[in-house]
């Protein structure tokens, strides 16, 4: 069993500042805890009942009302402006593409669009796969999400990406691997009776492996 | 002259309306005395947690035991298991209607009414020394109408196709067509549930205003109240401005799944979104209508057991009007993954962020008090205590959700499993214990047996955090919540051990809980007799018969100072009850039978 709070690898750009906010927050709130719970523990033990005790009669202070107020609101701010770079780079600034790519969920299976050799999507020489996404390392990959049912959630645990698929709505995500392998994808939200079923493969290459796969690829799916 | 003021003039004439007359239907069935309704919530309520905790024991044994046959399986219906021949395998749709009730019949049906339903009414009227709530026939209504309320949610799991499969949250498009989850009448009975429930609580909550704002005894001003008051008053507030954003959303639901409409259904040019907006919105403060009446419950515990006035009680009383108006701000956090604009999730990271600021607060001032107190560590303070510890997990767990780029990794795993429970379970429930415990010589006029209550509170605290401090180890391994077959993951597979840990750790917790219900209803009948006041309380309700008659109080109290005047000097007690005058000035009345004799000083 692991009862560990480390993360598990990760291989995408993005992930190591994600993964170091969750460690700046476990070192504050494991510290925070330790604290706390010790005071707690430490008063039931001192503070407890014996004849002749009497409680000391204390209404609180005004001093250290304000301490407590002020000294976890400057922490907790100063972790949400931490936390907005690092989402701004993931969610909001999307790097220019390296491989653009459709992904499109539904009960309960992930299609994937590629642009074929010339590199556009929407073209007749576009082709695609299921349940399974290949893409090269170093490159942003960026995906149009959409959903054609209900409901999904494109989690791609090992990037530390996830973001649900929404029907009626296009929805751009990116990430860019460090190295070849192969990862997970799954699907995070309730999704029906199959849900646990909707699970795929990514696959990272070379970009020269990458290039191979994808002319292959092409020929095989032309009509 | 008001109709409230002639009454309380009444009951202040030490009035009785007769009631010990009350043929056994009035007084037992369709009661209004407040009193009455408390334990009508209670027994219903405290059966629906029993069945919530029996569908999590389902559900447990199919995550640690995937796909394995299920002990007793055998009895329930095709529909939801698969016979083979060494016995009944669980569906994957019953497992999604099982991950659906036990959330909904918690929160719904089994936490809110025993706080709101039960606490509320028990305490609101006692603790402000009025004779009943303001309106007693629409307390009795509330309480009817969440009976049939309880009962379609139940039959839902007879019909076909059978109970609702979309989680409590019940996403669209997901919730809206049975073509997406084999559900069809189930789904509807949910909602319409639901709403029946909605007003339930609606008419509660009105009562529970009026109450506390007209009919508080004289001398008894805001900054005098009990904070288990404070605490439901403004929980009744959330309930007001809340539950008809949830009645509207839950009716536009119906009304997609039924005649036609398209308010979430993309396809006829309808918002998933939406859904989510209208339910969070009123999601997030029904988080809080489930964690502020607990709060109130363990500050009474905390001061009385410590024998300590309350530590900052005005920053205490801020703090929860504080978190009542937070939790209007920070719906969005639900939803960063949902695809809603990512500019949006910054200012509700920010918002969820500042939450923390009173959550602390309260955590720091029920810390103080109990420093340099006197404490008394029996089964109410036990309970009390444990609430503040796991409420420090809870809350300090929530600040990784509430960090964006944090919550992409760990939303919709089991850390929010771990984190929901920790405050839901750990912090709510056993505040829930904390309070019945404590308030059972009022409702009965007999203690609860302690060593029994000693027992539970063990085995209870050890395995709770058995069952769901791994959780959050799950979670950051990246195993999602509300699945199936985890194992079908390659990358999860090797969390059975640990998921099986967990399940067998459920199991026994469930087991022990029935330490509690054997003392609770042995305590009703055989329990030792209460005194009116057994902790030796400041507050209202103490002052009264245990159980209190019909009206509360023969007279109407007076306050003269704060509830939690504990160990103060000038009483030669430890403990100084509200209505006890001053001795600098004593009431007229009680001057009048004795002589006074003056003293060679004089006066």
């Amino acid at each position: 069993m692991n009862w560990s709070w480390i993360l598990p690898p990760s291989f995408s750009t993005v992930s190591g500042d994600i993964d170091g906010i969750y460690y700046v927050i476990l070192w504050i709130t494991g510290i925070t805890f330790f604290i706390t719970e010790a005071l707690l523990f430490y008063f039931i033990f001192k503070y407890r009942h014996k004849e002749g005790r009497k409680a000391t009669y204390d209404h609180g202070s005004t001093k250290m009302e304000i301490a407590w107020t002020m000294v976890p609101l400057v922490i907790v701010l100063w972790i949400g402006v931490v936390s907005k770079g690092v989402w701004d780079t993931v969610k909001v600034d999307v790097p220019a593409a390296g491989l653009e790519v459709i992904v499109t969920g539904k009960q309960f299976e992930w299609n994937v669009t590629y642009p074929g050799p010339d590199g556009a999507l929407g073209t007749s020489d576009d082709f695609e796969t299921l349940n399974e996404l290949h893409a090269p390392e170093d490159q942003p990959i960026v995906i149009t999400l959409r959903s054609e049912d209900v409901i999904h959630s494109f989690f791609l645990p090992e990037m530390r990406i996830k973001q649900d698929a929404v029907p009626g709505q296009d929805i751009t995500v990116w990430f860019e691997a460090i190295q070849p392998g192969d990862y997970t994808i799954g699907c995070a939200e309730l999704c029906g009776i199959g849900h646990t079923t909707m699970g795929g493969t990514l696959t990272i290459y070379t970009a020269a492996d990458f290039q191979a796969w994808s002319s292959s690829q092409a020929q095989q799916q032309q009509p | 002259m008001s109709t409230i003021e002639q009454e309380m003039v009444h009951a202040a004439e030490g009035g009785h309306h007769d009631h010990h007359e009350l043929p056994f239907i009035r007084k037992y069935i369709f009661s209004t005395d407040h009193k009455m309704i408390a334990k009508q919530f209670m027994f219903v309520s405290l059966f629906f947690l029993v069945i919530g905790g029996l569908l999590a024991t389902m559900m447990r044994w199919q995550l640690g035991y995937p796909g394995e046959p299920m002990p007793g399986g055998m009895l329930l219906p095709d529909a939801m298991m698969a016979p083979t021949p060494n016995g009944a395998i669980m569906l994957p749709e019953f497992y999604n209607s099982l991950v659906t009730m036990h959330g909904t019949i918690m929160i719904f049906f089994a936490i809110m009414p025993l706080l709101v339903g039960l606490f509320g009414n028990l305490l609101i009227p006692l603790q402000i020394g009025a004779e009943d709530m303001a309106f007693p026939r629409l307390n009795m209504i509330s309480f009817w109408l969440a009976v049939p309320a309880g009962i379609l949610m139940l039959s839902s799991f007879a019909v076909e196709g059978g109970a609702a499969g979309a989680g409590w949250t019940s996403y669209a498009p997901l919730s809206v067509s049975g073509e997406w989850t084999g559900v069809y009448l189930g789904q509807q009975l949910w909602l319409a549930s639901l709403t029946i429930l909605g007003f339930s609580s609606l008419v509660g909550a009105v009562n529970y205003i009026t109450t506390v704002i007209n009919m508080r005894a004289p001398g008894m001003t805001w900054f005098r109240m009990p904070l288990a008051t404070w605490a439901l008053f403004v929980t009744a507030i959330l309930i007001l401005l809340a539950i008809p954003i949830l009645a509207g959303a839950l009716i536009m639901l119906l009304f997609d799944q039924t005649i036609g409409t398209g308010f979430f259904r993309p396809e006829v040019g309808g918002e998933p979104l939406l859904w989510q907006h209208l339910f969070w919105f009123f999601g997030h403060p029904e988080v809080y209508i489930l964690i502020l009446p607990a709060m109130g419950i363990v500050s009474e515990v905390i001061s009385n057991r410590a024998r300590k006035p309350i530590f900052g009680y005005h920053s205490m009383v801020l703090a929860i009007i504080g978190i009542g108006f937070l939790g209007w701000i920070v719906w969005g956090h639900h939803m960063f993954m949902s695809g809603m604009n990512p500019l949006l999730g910054t200012s509700f990271m920010i918002s969820t962020m500042a939450i923390a600021v009173p959550s602390a607060i309260k955590t720091f001032n029920w810390l103080a008090t109990i420093w340099k107190g006197d404490l008394h560590l029996d089964s109410p303070m036990l309970y009390a205590l444990a609430f503040v510890s796991m409420f420090i997990i809870g809350g300090l767990s929530g600040i990784f959700m509430a960090s964006t780029p944090v919550d992409i990794y760990i939303h919709d795993t089991y850390f929010i499993v771990a984190h929901i429970h920790y405050v839901l379970f750990g912090g709510s429930l056993f505040a829930i214990f904390a309070g019945i415990t404590f308030w059972f010589p009022k409702m009965f006029g007999r203690m609860m047996n302690e060593t029994l209550n000693k027992v539970h509170f063990g085995l209870t605290i050890v395995l709770y955090n058995l069952v769901f401090w791994p959780m959050h180890n799950l979670g950051l391994q990246g195993m999602m919540r509300r699945i199936y077959d985890f194992t079908q993951y390659e990358y999860l597979a090797p969390l059975q051990p640990m998921n099986q840990f967990i399940s067998i750790s459920v199991f026994l917790l469930v087991a022990a809980q029935s330490v509690y219900a054997f003392n609770f209803f042995w305590s009703i009948f055989r329990g030792e007799k209460a005194s009116n006041n057994p902790w030796d309380s400041n507050t209202l309700e103490w002052t009264v018969p245990s159980p209190p008659p019909h009206g509360n109080f023969p007279e109407m109290p007076v306050v003269y100072r704060g509830p939690y005047e504990y160990s103060s000097p000038e009483s030669d007690t430890d403990f100084y009850p509200q209505t006890k005058p001053p001795p600098s000035k004593p009431p007229v009345q009680e001057l009048i039978p004795e002589p006074v004799t003056p003293t060679p000083e004089g006066f």
